[in-house]
């Protein structure tokens, strides 16, 4: 019995030697998370108590695990940057920061990550921001389960919620971003992954990728953003089941493509966008089992734009399926269903008999005298576009779905 | 009783009435005459106000007409041509004009006296031209107006009928009301009109009673008078 | 007026055309809602009709009404009514019949369907209450035209030829006028373009609830406040009112002036 209490004790001891927590409250010795960084050894723990903590430029250099219990509130007071991890093995849980500085010389952020590895940020919350989370340099890391709501009205002065700078094999999980520039913004990230969250009313992009490749986004939601999702210069991403919608403006898309190729966009719902999809420049994408509803323009192609398919997706009810401005297609569209098909079945094998033409004369009357906008759905328009679809003159006349679907797609 | 003074009335570029001046005292039958296309049916309107003259006063029971449509309780008119909602019924039909002008219960002799008990319930778009007639009649006797205008009242009617209007007629003028009857039938108007109004071109070319017109035609009878006027005119 | 109203309305309620105009609409409803089983397309589908529909029926029933009645108008003229309460009370007659019967026909497999725990009953009275205001203008045009005109096939052809020429022919119009001055701001013209013709306003009425994304695609600024906010709707609504009130005013100033 004796041995084993020794025993108990020693492996105690030895756990404590390798591993301490050190608490963080008002009343204790330890009455500041600098100070807890001060004392703290290598892979201990930090916790810190509920209360309210005025404290900035907190810089976490060595790998330790910071917990807050009950949401302890870290004001940055609109000093600057509040905490800066430069270590690998950080995690950082629990906390709810706020008053970021602004500035328009440095990137001030609520959690900055600078050339590490196996960093973990969790159920954050941040308010009043400029930058939310800023990743750097930095690789093998998540972002899960955090709260980033800002207060941004103008692009110019505002931040990104989730910023992620030359940084590889990221998870970004499950977080809430609004009221931001950019909610999730990548640039030369590569071979990151971006799943379940939610970014909606933020000032320009809901999601933002440039030169980052090799990068998978799905189960999100994007909503209500100044111009939806923009996804530039970037090749092989897979954007998987997401759901964009009510991005309405002149200069508002559910999604952005410029400059893409090689990409797959598979499961997503447009829906109630000024335009859905608007491409620019991009080559060889498989667009596949997408939804498409209530979009202002499901798809609008501007030029230059190869080898891109289009099977068996859903266009519902948009006032314009497709929109082109040239009329050479080198794109195919093959058993999609459009509701605004008209054709029949004879032969009941669930495919029309007549082909699709997606693109309508009026859509490039549109393109052209854009106030003409007003005749939409006019019995004229109607006259005018079923001419042009017995005989294409303005429109691209190969760009045909052959075999219509009579029934909704479903997966 | 109606009083018409300097009435002129143009339609299109034809001049129907031109400067038409009548006066009709109270009680006593007055047949309007006068070829096709002479004014009788445009001045019968100008009285009920439904054509709007150019020129000119109409006045009844000593009252303006114009922008007035109060004067017509006063008045019974039969028109023409009778055309009525053909998805009404005639029961409906003669309550509705009773709710239009005022409750009254001679309807009731009237239906009878034509005969109109079966039809009652029948739609007005199935019944002949004789027997929309007769409804047409009881629309127009039921109300014991004043003055009475009836335009061409024999048509279509048949004998038995005929004989019934021309008493209901008789019976009307011994009330005192002052009637004014417009048709082709010169035996019917000589057997009850007490005075002759016989237009041409617009104007009241005579008026006063068969006799008086004979004499100033110098013929035997009123159908060879009222030809004589004509040929007079047209030669 | 009333008592006309009541007469005209009773007169219409029992005829043939009614029950035709409104099993039309019943049948539509039906075949849009349960045989298709999408309320969204059948939405879009009940808007196209009617834009379309509803003018041609109601102009050309209510100058059919107008001339077939005209005997019996005459023997109203003689009794001791006012000229605008005939006429108003025969027009509003004829307009209320029309309107019940879209709204019955449509309304009743829609309710059947289960309207009201369904979203788009906002956009489904829309278009009701649109039907309605067509209803009410087209009729007043069509009396209108059969008060001008004695000829009855003479006001037969200007009603199919108004109904044509605001259906159709204007819109083409428009759009060349449109294009024609595409280097000049055209947001206010065509907004204008719009507010004058009745089907044109309808449409735009209706877009603005099935194809606001498409609408708020375009950057003038008089746009974006016409579309983008109540305006559109307040303003749409007061020239269709503008719309009913003018015709009535016109037809009653005619017809007091007009020989019978």
């Amino acid at each position: 019995m004796k041995k084993l209490v020794v025993f108990l004790t020693v492996i105690l001891m030895m756990d404590l030697a390798l591993a301490q927590t050190l608490e963080v409250c008002k009343t204790c010795p330890i009455s500041s998370i600098k100070a807890a960084l001060a004392k703290a050894k290598d892979f201990d723990t930090i916790v810190v108590k509920k209360g309210t903590y005025r404290e900035h430029n907190v810089v976490v250099d060595k790998p330790l695990t910071i917990i807050g219990k009950n949401y302890p509130v870290i004001d940055g007071e609109n000093k600057g940057e509040i905490i800066t991890i430069v270590s690998d093995n950080v995690t950082v849980d629990g906390l709810h920061i706020m008053n970021v500085g602004t500035s328009y010389t440095e990137d001030y952020a609520a959690v900055r990550v600078q050339r590490s590895k196996n960093f973990l940020i969790q159920n954050l919350v941040l308010e009043r921001l400029f930058f939310g989370i800023y990743i750097e340099r930095s690789s093998d890391g998540k972002i899960l389960n955090n709260k980033i709501i800002g207060d941004a009205v103008e692009e110019y002065n505002s931040g990104n919620g989730i910023q992620l700078w030359y940084s590889k094999n990221v998870e970004i999980e499950d977080n809430i971003v609004q009221h931001v520039r950019d909610g999730i913004y990548l640039e030369f990230s590569d071979f990151c992954t971006i799943k379940n969250n939610l970014s909606s009313l933020n000032v320009r992009y809901g999601l933002h990728f440039m030169f980052s490749n090799d990068d998978v986004y799905q189960d999100n939601e994007f909503s209500n953003n100044g111009a939806g999702v923009a996804v530039m210069f970037s090749k092989r991403i897979k954007m998987y089941n997401n759901l964009f919608k009510d991005n309405w403006g002149s200069a508002s898309y559910g999604m952005l493509l410029k400059e893409i190729n090689d990409a797959e966009i598979i499961g997503n719902t447009f829906q109630d966008n000024t335009i859905g999809i608007n491409i620019e420049g991009s080559n060889r994408i498989i667009y596949k089992r997408n939804n498409f509803s209530n979009n202002g323009w499901a798809i609008k192609v501007r030029g230059a734009c190869y080898e891109n398919s289009f099977t068996e997706n859903n266009f519902l009810y948009n006032s314009f399926d497709m929109a082109y401005n040239s009329n050479v297609n080198d794109n195919t569209f093959d058993r999609n269903y459009w509701s605004n098909y008209t054709g029949y079945d004879l032969n009941k094998n669930g495919i029309g008999d007549i082909p699709f033409r997606p693109v309508k004369l009026f859509s490039y009357i549109v393109n052209r005298t854009p106030e003409t906008i007003i005749l939409l759905r006019s019995m004229f328009i109607d006259i005018i576009d079923f001419s042009e679809k017995v005989s294409p003159v303005f429109t691209p006349d190969d760009l045909l779905d052959n075999n219509p679907l009579m029934k909704k797609v479903t997966w | 009783m109606v009083t018409i003074k300097g009435l002129y009335k143009k339609f299109g570029k034809q001049q129907v009435l031109s400067g038409l001046d009548l006066s009709i005292s109270e009680g006593g039958i007055f047949a309007i005459l006068g070829p096709n296309g002479s004014g009788k049916t445009t001045l019968i309107k100008s009285v009920l106000g439904m054509v709007i003259p150019d020129k000119g006063e109409i006045s009844v029971l000593g009252k303006n007409i114009k922008k007035n449509s109060e004067y017509r309780h006063k008045i019974d008119y039969l028109p023409q041509i009778a055309n009525f909602p053909s998805n009404l019924k005639v029961k409906e039909l003669i309550k509705m004009i009773k709710d239009l002008r005022k409750p009254t219960h001679e309807d009731e002799r009237l239906i009878e006296l034509f005969k109109l008990t079966p039809f009652l319930d029948k739609k007005l778009g199935t019944l002949s031209g004789g027997t929309k007639q007769k409804v047409n009649l009881v629309l127009t006797f039921m109300f014991d107006s004043p003055i009475v205008i009836l335009d061409e009242p024999t048509s279509g009617l048949d004998p038995i009928s005929m004989l019934r209007l021309k008493d209901l007629i008789q019976a009307e003028k011994e009330k005192g009301k002052t009637i004014l009857i417009t048709s082709h039938i010169m035996s019917f108007v000589e057997e009850v009109s007490d005075e002759i109004v016989f237009i041409l071109e617009g104007k009241i070319y005579f008026k006063g009673t068969i006799s008086e017109l004979k004499t100033k035609t110098d013929q035997p009878d009123f159908e060879h008078a009222i030809a004589s006027i004509l040929t007079e005119n047209h030669a | 007026m009333l008592k006309i109203l009541k007469y005209s309305f009773y007169d219409l309620m029992r005829s043939r055309w009614s029950y035709v105009y409104f099993a039309f609409y019943l049948l539509l409803g039906i075949v849009l809602l349960f045989l298709n089983n999408d309320l969204s397309k059948a939405v879009i589908t009940l808007m196209n009709v009617i834009i379309i529909l509803v003018p041609l029926i109601g102009t050309i029933f209510g100058v059919m009404y107008y001339y077939n009645n005209k005997e019996f108008t005459e023997l109203l003229l003689a009794q001791p009514l006012k000229r605008s309460s005939i006429f108003l009370g025969q027009y509003l007659g004829v307009a209320i019949s029309l309107s019940m019967s879209l709204i019955l026909g449509l309304g009743l497999p829609f309710v059947f369907y289960g309207l009201f725990e369904s979203s788009a009953i906002w956009d489904f009275s829309l278009l009701l209450i649109t039907g309605t205001f067509l209803t009410l203008i087209f009729t007043a045009l069509a009396f209108n035209i059969a008060l001008s005109n004695e000829n009855k096939i003479k006001g037969f052809g200007y009603a199919i030829l108004l109904w044509l020429f605001l259906g159709v022919i204007y819109d083409g119009i428009f759009l060349m006028v449109l294009i024609g001055f595409e280097d000049y701001p055209l947001d206010k013209v065509s907004l204008i373009g719009t507010m004058l013709n009745p089907i044109d306003l309808s449409r735009t009425l209706i877009l603005l609830k099935l194809d606001i994304s498409a609408l708020l695609g375009y950057t003038g600024a008089i746009f974006k406040q016409f579309f983008g906010t109540n305006y559109g709707l307040i303003v749409s609504f007061i020239a269709l009112s503008l719309w009913v009130i003018l015709p009535v005013l016109r037809m009653t100033i005619t017809s007091k002036k007009k020989d019978f």
